[in-house]
């Protein structure tokens, strides 16, 4: 029945007109190349059973050793975390103020006269070898927000003026008294301001306080090209609070309009935006070891108000290791991910080992088989 | 432009339209009366007045008239034909020079009206794309309404809490739109623009693959294959209905009088060959009457053009028909020789002497006369004749009484069952008074500037009337190489047959059976739909369907015959029950239609949502080569025409295996790869944005910068799936031609349709997924700085994408690789020169993040964690619910050359029929043949005229296909 072209008596015909085509010059007949024929040289990987049951199980051993490193290092990391927000402002609740809401302590924060700071310890359990990075962490806040995100200018850092577009990105706080505010815009403008000074409670050492470096700690792309050394912060509203009369507490820090741009660390750091609304950004370092036992004793200036939209404050010391951070998720998933593997492996074997098929058999072709239920309801 | 004056003397020219139709032998054009015997000085000066019709695009037809103004001769109105004129792109040959009046201009010309007029066509896949879009754009729209509804509701609560945004005090009246209008922008590459510019790039080197394809050359006529269409490549690979011509198509279209039948002696009967027929020769030099009747009716009743080569004298004819040549080649053979025809004297050679014939009118042949006469007067007797040649039907209607009609039916019975193309020879003296009536009719019928085709139809039929009844020819047409071997092959893909052809029904039948195209008796039946008025035919096909009903079970091949009457009966008064019958049973013969007929069976199927394939050669079947989705035309002899208003054209029939289950199986697999992998892609960075914006406060934050999203289709993903599609192959071609059933998974369209695609959706959901949460993840607390993440996002959804397109391809070339892993490279390198640049907001961030190996690990972890459970299905699937594909996949690697026993059995019959058709000439028909010498089979026996019981019982003839079977 099957009448199909064969290949080798094909071939043959074809080198005779090939023969013939020579002899004739001006021929339209195509031209042989391998790509024209689509006849390419390829390799066609197949997945048999064993193949792909030891492909999965070296894949998840793999995880899974992967999986562990990472483990090992980020457990390596020391991490001490301690929520201030809460802690600090109700320190300052009174029994005609208790400061129960949101609102009565955002309000209570927005007043300039009232005092803000606190103190807390934070107890060393484990020995923390420098570099120990002193980072401040904001809960539910939008760094990513789409306002907030364009809201600066680029080449108003670099030193240039700003193009009115940044300028209008920069609205509300493009201008103050008809003049450019420089650095403009809200993130600027919302830079964080709390401090913290560290000291230790210790009867050993001379109760000296714990030196933080705060050089140093915002990227080195922002520090040499990114913020300019001849700008300085000019008409920055935030400068201007010390009168009761626009003292209300919005917005961050102020900035020394003596040091050029790319001298304030804080600012360099803050205006690399989180890409989530839970962040660390770095405060400094301690260059020191902490021992375990030691007490830290922390003054906090608690200026930054987070409560208004219900955010939260945090005050992390820790370690670092090659995957940065205390950070299980990497390789948990790892292992979880190479567990999987081997599962699935491990499955596709037993269904091998119990269920064995021939490849490539040619009764499982669909015509095949009509072909063959045909005859056997014919005969 | 009217022709009005050349350098030959009788106001002759020459001209050739191979530009125009395609045909390729030389034309006659001849000034119009009044202006003969004008000279070229009074030719500057000529002043007349032409009147002609609109201007329209048919070639074969102007209907004008002229009247030249005193003091030039002719003062009254004279008819003006097409062949008065020279029409735009024809060019002048043998010809010193003429002139004319150009009558159309630009686009008023008969070329320039006609161009244009094929629709574009939309592809199945195409078609199904479009939907998929639509629902895709209905599902942004839903996304974005129900995101920016969501960030109105985030803004209205956070609005005076976030003091950091700074919310403006004052709303506007439009903030409530500004939201959405962000997400419509986000989401706006769900639909990605660059599917369409990928697809049509692919399919234009697809269809160069098809022009580029060797074996699909025919080096007989030096024609490689053509696609003019570079559009619709996918569609061949849907093809449910082919759709065929017969002459020139199944058959080569390479014609040679073989037969003849005059006043009831059979010529050729004994050794096949006519003209080697003793006997025949013999009554030609012995000058019997009717024989010389027949010849000279052979010779002069054509438009043949002789041509005499001046280097070495040989003879050669053009003609327009085939038909006309052999009949012309003929006639030389047995003796009478045409050589010379000037102007209306046509000179003619009979065993030495020379005759001259006067060609007094030509009642020229059209589809509806089927017949064609000329009116001749002898210049050595001054006798006055008609000569006529056409169909047996109409010559028969027209023959005088007691000529014996029954006896020439007889051979014409005789010689269509052989696969023989007839005609039918006819004679009448004329009478000179009648005749001078006539002209004067005639001469006022064709100056008619309406309906002149009509009236010259009418005014001939009051001359051919009483004719003498001479013979029938038989003249054989070869079926092409490899014919039988096609249709099995494809038949076995799935795709029904219909032969359209304006050929008689036995012989239809006769050459449907030689290609295997309809069964013999016990595996095949072949039903007739035939009756002459429409409660004949209904009567007819409700007997047909219930035949049909009740054989359906055994699972034979049925097949129905109709002929152009009963059909346009049909598709006038039951187009319903006879589209319903045409979906039943899948093959069918439908005899004498005319063009128009064939575009409306084309256009029959096509209302039945089937992908319809068109294939013909002649100017006859580019209505339905049009009509049809895809239409195909084979540059044969009858011209360009076809091949022209054809999507595809080549040479053979055969290569229509070759570019169906090739060409059109990998089209179809490829495109719908290319298609839902790139909105896969697009997908996947929009989930990812979508992802990110319920983090970001529902604000529309673009996690990606600008030019990532746009340099994402076009530099960072576009690479490899392009060549993939290009060069991937999942079968080999050997493997798809060996088993043609495979087809059936493009045809059905398994692989693009809602549930592929939804299979893709959710692909690109999860991948979504998977990169999203890693990097929010891994890149979380100190590391969470914005362009930091937005390349670590972007660099898994490239990863991913490149390890997805190696999962999906098929077979690795050397090219895929570098394209894969190039992309990759390029990705890197064009993010690393972006650190580069200072202002780009990417300074140093492509270095800062590759020197973290938290960054590799979490791309390896997405790869792993995106790709493996994928693959397992895969596996899964290939291997515990294989379908065709797999199954014959494995096959071919585990044998890397396959030899089944069906392999082998086709191998060897195959080997045995090329070689048998090589060895002699028109073998094909051999078994017939042989045949014929028994006893002739009655034509009622063939196909019962019973109408209660229209159950045909067809004669078991042996097939020469029958041959082949093991």
């Amino acid at each position: 029945m099957a009448v199909t072209a064969v290949d080798g008596e094909f071939v043959r015909r074809l080198q005779k007109e090939e023969e013939v085509q020579r002899s004739r010059k001006d021929s339209r007949r195509p031209r042989y190349s391998k790509f024209s024929q689509q006849e390419l040289s390829s390799c066609k990987p197949l997945l048999t059973p064993r193949c792909t049951v030891v492909l999965f199980v070296l894949v998840g051993a793999t995880c899974i050793l992967i999986g562990m490193y990472a483990l090992y290092a980020s457990w390596s990391v020391v991490e001490l975390v301690n929520r201030y927000d809460t802690f600090c402002v109700m320190k300052h609740a009174t029994s005609a103020n208790p400061l129960t809401t949101n609102e009565e302590k955002s309000a209570y924060m927005k007043n300039y006269n009232k005092q803000k700071n606190c103190t807390i310890t934070m107890e060393i359990d484990k020995l923390m070898t420098p570099p120990i990075y002193v980072y401040y962490q904001l809960g539910n806040y939008f760094q990513n927000h789409r306002r907030y995100v364009k809201s600066k200018s680029e080449r108003q850092l670099r030193g240039l003026p700003p193009s009115s577009s940044e300028l209008n990105d920069c609205k509300p706080q493009d201008t103050a008294n008809g003049q450019v505010i420089i650095p403009c815009g809200l993130i600027a403008w919302s830079l964080f301001n709390d401090s913290f000074d560290f000291s230790i409670d210790d009867f050993s050492s001379d109760n000296g306080t714990i030196f933080i470096n705060k050089t140093a700690i915002s990227w080195k792309s922002d520090r040499e090209e990114r913020f300019n050394n001849t700008v300085f912060p000019t008409n920055f509203p935030n400068n201007n609070r010390t009168t009761l009369a626009n003292a209300s507490q919005i917005g961050g820090a102020s900035l020394d309009e003596n040091l050029p741009l790319n001298r304030h660390e804080d600012l360099m750091v803050w205006m690399r935006t989180a890409a989530l609304p839970t962040f660390r950004k770095i405060y400094g370092r301690i260059e020191t070891d902490l021992v375990p036992g030691t007490r830290l004793t922390v003054n906090i200036n608690n200026f930054y108000n987070t409560y208004g939209f219900g955010g939260s404050k945090k005050l992390v010391l820790s370690t670092v290791s090659w995957v940065g951070g205390r950070n299980d998720f990497l390789g948990l998933s790892y292992v979880v991910v190479g567990c999987v593997c081997i599962f699935i492996g491990l499955t596709f074997m037993y269904l091998h080992w119990k269920h064995p098929r021939p490849l490539g058999d040619r009764s499982h072709l669909s015509w095949v088989r009509k072909n063959a239920a045909n005859s056997r309801v014919t005969s | 432009m009217v022709l009005l004056g050349t350098a030959e003397p009788l106001g002759l020219c020459y001209i050739e339209t191979a530009a125009m139709d395609g045909e390729t032998d030389l034309k006659t054009r001849v000034i119009p009366g009044p202006c003969h015997g004008l000279t070229s000085a009074q030719l500057l000066n000529i002043k007349g007045m032409i009147e002609c019709p609109e201007p329209d695009k048919d070639i074969l037809r102007f209907d004008a008239r002229v009247r030249l103004f005193p003091p030039f001769p002719g003062d009254e109105l004279s008819p003006l034909g097409v062949k008065n004129t020279l029409l735009q792109c024809c060019y002048l040959r043998n010809t010193e020079w003429a002139c004319g009046v150009a009558v159309y201009t630009g686009n008023e010309t008969k070329i320039g009206m006609s161009k244009g007029i094929a629709e574009p066509k939309l592809t199945a896949a195409d078609a199904m794309l479009d939907k998929l879009t639509t629902a895709l754009f209905i599902c942004q729209i839903v996304v974005v309404m129900i995101l920016g509804l969501a960030g109105n509701v985030w803004n209205n609560y956070e609005k005076d809490k976030t003091w950091y945004l700074r919310f403006p005090k004052k709303s506007e009246w439009y903030d409530f739109i500004v939201i959405p209008l962000r997400f419509e922008l986000l989401c706006s590459i769900m639909i990605p623009i660059s599917v369409k510019v990928s697809l049509d790039l692919a399919k234009s080197v697809y269809s160069k693959y098809i022009d580029w394809d060797i074996q699909m050359y025919d080096a007989v006529t030096d024609t490689p294959a053509k696609a003019a269409n570079t559009a619709i490549s996918e569609d061949l690979g849907q093809i449910e209905y082919i759709l065929t011509d017969k002459t020139g198509t199944l058959t080569e279209n390479m014609m040679i009088f073989k037969r003849c039948c005059i006043n009831g002696v059979y010529y050729g009967n004994f050794n096949g060959d006519a003209l080697t027929d003793q006997h025949l020769m013999h009554s030609v030099t012995e000058k019997v009457s009717a024989v010389v009747k027949f010849v000279m009716v052979m010779t002069i009743n054509n438009t043949v053009v002789p041509n005499m080569s001046r280097e070495n004298g040989r003879l050669t004819y053009k003609a327009q028909s085939q038909d006309e040549e052999a009949l012309v080649q003929a006639a030389a053979q047995l003796g009478m020789v045409l050589f010379s025809k000037k102007g209306s004297v046509v000179e003619v050679n009979f065993l030495g002497h020379t005759m001259e014939f006067e060609i007094l009118q030509v009642l020229e042949f059209t589809s509806d006369r089927k017949r064609m006469s000329v009116v001749v007067r002898d210049h050595s007797t001054g006798g006055l004749y008609l000569l006529t040649k056409g169909a047996d039907e109409t010559v028969f209607r027209r023959v005088r009484a007691g000529e014996p009609v029954q006896q020439v039916a007889d051979a014409i019975d005789q010689y269509s069952q052989l696969g023989l193309r007839t005609l039918c020879f006819a004679w009448r003296d004329l009478d000179e008074q009648e005749y001078v009536a006539w002209t004067a009719k005639f001469n006022e019928a064709s100056a008619a500037l309406t309906d002149r085709e009509l009236k010259i139809a009418e005014v001939s039929e009051l001359l051919e009337k009483d004719l003498e009844l001479l013979g029938a020819s038989a003249i054989e047409d070869k079926l092409q190489d490899g014919v039988p071997e096609t249709i099995a092959s494809l038949r076995k893909a799935g795709i029904n047959f219909w032969l359209l052809t304006g050929d008689k029904q036995t012989t239809a039948i006769q050459v449907a059976r030689a290609c295997n195209f309809i069964m013999a008796e016990p595996e095949g039946q072949l039903l007739k739909i035939e009756g002459s008025t429409p409660s004949d035919v209904a009567d007819s096909i409700e007997g047909v369907l219930q035949t049909f009903c009740i054989n359906n079970s055994e699972n034979k091949n049925i097949a129905f015959v109709i002929d152009g009457l009963s059909l346009e009966i049909a598709l006038k008064y039951h187009k319903e029950a006879f589209a319903k019958l045409a979906l039943l049973i899948r093959t069918a013969l439908c005899c004498r239609v005319t063009p128009s007929q064939k575009a409306e069976l084309v256009g029959l199927v096509k209302s039945c949502d089937y992908r319809t394939l068109a294939i013909g050669d002649g100017g006859n079947d580019v209505k339905m080569i049009q009509e049809a989705h895809v239409g195909v035309g084979i540059s044969g002899r009858e011209g360009l025409q076809a091949s022209r208003a054809a999507d595809y054209s080549f040479g053979k029939f055969k290569f229509l295996k070759r570019l169906i289950l090739v060409h059109g199986r990998y089209s179809y697999n490829r495109s719908a790869f290319l298609a839902q992998y790139s909105i896969y892609k697009s997908l996947v960075i929009c989930f990812v944005q979508i992802l990110f914006s319920f983090i970001s406060g529902v604000s529309g934050t673009s996690l990606f910068n600008s030019f990532s999203l746009m340099a994402y289709n076009v530099a960072y993903t576009s690479i490899p799936v392009m060549v993939t599609s290009l060069l991937d192959k999942d079968l080999s071609e050997r493997t798809v031609m060996q088993h043609p059933e495979i087809l059936y998974f493009a045809q059905a369209g398994r692989l693009i349709n809602p549930s592929t695609f939804a299979g893709w959706f959710l692909r690109s959901i999860f991948h979504a997924i998977v990169i999203f949460v890693v990097t929010i993840r891994v890149y979380a607390h100190e590391k969470c700085e914005l362009v930091e993440m937005s390349m670590v996002a972007l660099s898994g959804c490239i990863w991913i994408q490149a390890f997805l397109v190696l999962i999906e391809t098929n077979s690795f070339t050397v090219y895929q690789h570098l394209a894969v892993s190039g992309n990759v490279v390029i990705f890197y390198i064009l993010n690393l020169i972006l650190s580069f640049g200072k202002h780009s907001g990417m300074y140093r961030i492509m270095f800062r993040v590759c020197a973290d190996p938290c960054y590799w690990f979490s791309l390896l972890l997405m790869v792993v964690a995106g790709v493996g459970p994928l693959s397992a299905i895969k596996f899964y699937r290939a291997t515990y619910r294989p379908n065709a594909i797999n199954t014959l996949q494995l096959m071919e690697r585990q044998h890397p050359m396959p030899v089944s026993v069906e392999a082998i059995g086709s191998s060897s019959s195959s080997f045995k029929s090329a070689s048998r058709s090589s060895s002699s000439h028109g073998s094909v028909f051999e078994p017939l043949l042989a045949e014929t010498s028994n006893p002739k089979t009655p034509p009622d026996r063939y196909i019962s005229k019973d109408k209660t019981r229209p159950v045909t019982s067809a004669v078991l003839l042996s097939s020469p296909n029958s041959r082949t079977l093991p």
